[in-house]
Parts: C-alpha cells; structure tokens; sequence
C-alpha cells in the first residue's frame, strides 16, 4: 500500500492493474538485488569464487528489469497523467531503480574483486568487514521493506544508520593502511578491500536513498540533502 | 504567483468570498464557502458533476438571481466593494465580473457588432472609440489576426474555436477585472482547446480569471490556484501544484486520481 488512500480502487481497472504490476516488478527487482548482495558478501567471507560468478551472471536480469520498469513508468505516464500519491508513486519508482540498478552493479564490483582476491593467500582473518556486511544488508532490506509497506518511521530509520557504515569504512581504511605500509606486498590485496569496504558504503549511500525516496512518497516531503539547502532556501 | 510558480510580491485577493451559501428552493446547493481569489491569477474550480462548482462561479456576479427560487446568503466583495450589497445593480456588478460559457452563443451579427454589443448598451456611440476597443478586445482575445479582414462577416461563419474567443473577445470589451468562465473549452477540440489555454494564460496578465473545468488537467495547465468542490462543500483549495501532487484531503486525493467521481 502506498498510502491510505491508495487502498481504494481506482475507477479504472486496466490502471489499477498497471499500478500493480509496476509494484510487482519493482519488488522482484528489489529481491534480485538483496540476493546479489547477499551472495556478493558469502562470496567474500568464503572465499567462494562460484558464488562470485553466480552473482556477476545474476546482474543481466536487473538490468532487464530496471528497463522493463522505466518503460512501464513512460507508459502510465503517458497514458493516465498521474496525480498526488499516484504521481509520487510513479516518480519515485523512476528514482528507485536507478538506485535499485547501481546497488546491483556494487554487488557485481564486491564479486569481481572477491575472484581477484580468491588468488591469492588470505591478508588476514576479517573482523570489521563482515559487521560491515551485515549492517549494509540489514539496511537494503529494511529499505525495501519500508517501501513495501509505505512505512515512514521505518525509512528514517534506515537513514539514521548510515553514520554506523561510515564508521566502519573509516576504520577498514585505517586498518587496511597500516598493512600497506607494514609490507608493500600486502597492497595488491588491501586496496582490493579497500574497494569491497568502499562498494559496502555505496550501497549504504543508495539504501539511505530508498529511505528518502519512500518518505517523499508517502509524505509528500523532500527529505534529502537536509540542512544543505537551507542557506540559500527555506 | 505567475503560471510558472514563482509568487508575486504584490499577490492579494480581488473577490473575497465569505460565509457564501446558495440554495435552490429550501435546498443547499453549495456553502457555507470562504474563499479568496487571488488579483491577475487564474483560479479552477473542480469537482464532479452537481458538487456546486458552476453555481458558486455564477454566484461570484449575481448570475445566480436569474435563476427562479434562488437564495444566496454570506457575503462576496471585489476589492472590498460588497457585489451583494444593498441598491447594488447586479447590472453594474456583471461589467466589473464579466462572463464566458460553455457553449459559444455568438449573436446572429457580424463579428464586430458582436464585440461592440456591450459596448454600444453601455452608451458608448463614438464609432471610432467603438473600432478601436473591438480591435482591442479582438487582439486581447487572440483573433485580430483571423478576423481583421471580415469582421463585417457572420460571426456565425466562425468555427466553434474562434466563436468561443468571439465571445471572450465580447467579455472583455467592456474592460471587465474579473473574468469567469463555465467549460469554456469542453466543447472544442484538442488544438481549439490549447488556443483557449493559452489565451486564459495570457489574460491572467491582466484580469482576474475564474474557471470552471471538467478536465482536471486542464486545471493543471491553466491555474495558479485549484479549489475542490464535493457534495456542494469546498473541500480543498491551495496552489495547483502543492493541490496536484501533495491534497491534503483525502476526498481531494480519491478524486483527482480517479478512485471514484
């Protein structure tokens, strides 16, 4: 459900009908990408470089989807010239797949480097990465589910964990630099994970972006970039 | 605030609508409304069919008392002249508040007669004065250029879009403030329609434009301002944007999307 009152019918069926395959679509995308992600993090932490192609092959179906669904957006676009819930639904369905397309990419970029690091011995056990990990999956997935559920209280939530992933990227980063200057060796596999750990911010930036996508949505109210605007402004 | 969005320094309301209240016999067709109508902006008055819209426009110049077993009660003032007040000639009101309808209903006259009718009612004789306003009204409604070579000609030789800025152009003659229009591209095509848009634009530089509209995105694409009339109650009115993409009301929200109406 979008809102309140988008539990209403619409008058017209075939709209209806379009609506709700946009929010089909959009949630199969959704499920694509968590899994990719998901795998892209086994992929690391097992050492799996199976799992790390499967994920890389998994990417052509979002790209198949994130066109089908700007199509279909075009489309009730033209055709039903949404208003209100119906027009902010439709907008941020745009927004979200561009997110949605590039936390896919991210997950692929995690599998690539995983295959190049599988050649070589391990650096050193993983501490800090796999909280890292974690905290980025809960954040995609609480991120849809809030979109799902048109839950506001919820994607704020999700917004307000963004800083725990800035932190840990922080601290992967220092670490990883005392490895670096420690032996010179050690930098074909440190700045690899130094990318992971950058691609597991990203995705955190694009889940708080979902975050704010789906506040505007059911609110009404552009959320994005507080404080930053407000000089020149309200 | 001009078409685009950006608010005017200098925006105040031209008609203030207070406590208006229309019925027809014993029966409330729309009211209690409160309303202020921004000078030289367009305001759209939406709704379904019998919400009260069209009987509250009519209300705005005393249309309404031609119609048998009419009552208006509250109070409606344009620029703070009270237009129900008492010894006030609804005559004198309707030049001030001029009107366009649905369907064109030109005179079976000429093309210039038909803009000059106001006028010459009105008293004024001069023909020179009568040519030089009928070429204004014309221009001003965005037919001088068809219709400078035959404003001798029926104006019911005129296709149903130029007919249609016939009688703006006849509105408009008698220099009015307020212009309120009924439908007044319901009849016509798309390209007569995107005419008549255009010129209502245009206009909104000048007069205050008051329309009544069916066609939701019309209102979109024409107002300044919306109002949402239901069940002869103005539920909602706020700037077409924030009125199309964030109603407050949840009746506003089910109709413009399409969830019932």
């Amino acid at each position: 459900m979008i809102s309140k009152s988008n539990s209403r019918e619409h008058t017209n069926r075939e709209y209806e009908l379009e609506l709700r395959r946009l929010r089909e679509q959009l949630l199969l995308m959704g499920a694509k990408v968590e899994d990719i992600i998901n795998g892209s993090i086994r992929a690391l932490i097992d050492r799996d470089s199976e799992l790390a192609e499967q994920g890389i092959a998994a990417d052509r179906k979002i790209n198949q989807l994130e066109i089908a669904i700007d199509e279909l957006c075009m489309q009730v676009l033209a055709r039903r010239q949404p208003v209100a819930s119906d027009l902010r639904f439709l907008t941020t369905a745009l927004k979200l797949v561009t997110d949605l397309e590039r936390i896919g990419d991210l997950g692929v970029n995690i599998c690539e480097r995983v295959l190049e690091l599988n050649g070589e011995p391990p650096l050193k056990p993983y501490v800090d990465l796999p909280n890292m990990s974690r905290e980025v999956q809960e954040m995609l997935h609480e991120a849809l589910d809030a979109f799902v559920a048109a839950d506001v209280e919820r994607a704020q939530r999700v917004i307000a964990r963004d800083k725990n992933v800035d932190a840990y990227y922080t601290q992967i980063f220092r670490e990883l630099l005392t490895y670096m200057m420690e032996d010179p060796r050690n930098i074909f596999r440190a700045t690899r994970l130094q990318s992971i750990a950058k691609y597991l911010e990203r995705i955190g930036d694009h889940a708080t972006n979902l975050g704010e996508l789906t506040v505007f949505m059911v609110k009404g109210k552009d959320i994005r970039h507080a404080g930053k605007l407000s000089d020149g402004a309200a | 605030m001009t078409a685009n969005g950006v608010p005017k320094p200098e925006e105040q309301a031209k008609l203030v609508v207070r406590n208006l209240t229309v019925f027809y016999g014993e029966k409330k067709a729309v009211g209690p409304v409160a309303m202020d109508i921004v000078g030289q902006h367009v305001t759209a008055l939406i709704g379904p069919s019998g919400c009260g819209k069209s009987t509250f426009l009519r209300s705005l110049n005393r249309m309404n008392e031609l119609i048998p077993g009419c009552r208006i009660e509250g109070d409606v003032r344009l620029d703070g002249d009270p237009i129900y007040g008492q010894g006030i000639d609804p005559v004198a009101v309707r030049r001030r508040i001029g009107m366009v309808f649905q369907r064109s209903n030109p005179f079976p006259k000429s093309i210039a007669e038909n803009v000059a009718y106001g006028l010459r009612i009105g008293g004024v004789n001069d023909a020179r004065e009568i040519a030089m306003r009928v070429e204004r009204a014309l221009t001003q409604a965005a037919l001088w250029e068809e219709v400078k070579d035959r404003l001798n000609d029926s104006a019911l030789g005129l296709s149903g879009g130029q007919q249609q800025r016939l009688c703006i152009a006849r509105a408009l003659a008698v220099e009015p403030e307020v212009l309120l229009m009924d439908e007044p591209a319901s009849a016509l095509d798309p390209i007569a329609t995107a005419h008549i848009e255009e010129l209502i634009n245009e206009l909104s530089e000048h007069y205050t434009v008051v329309i009544v509209t069916h066609n939701m995105q019309q209102a979109a694409r024409v107002a300044d301002y919306t109002a949402f009339f239901y069940l002869g109650e103005l539920v909602e009115f706020d700037r077409t944007d924030v009125l199309f993409t964030k109603p407050n009301d949840s009746r506003t929200e089910d109709y413009i999307t399409g969830r019932f109406g």
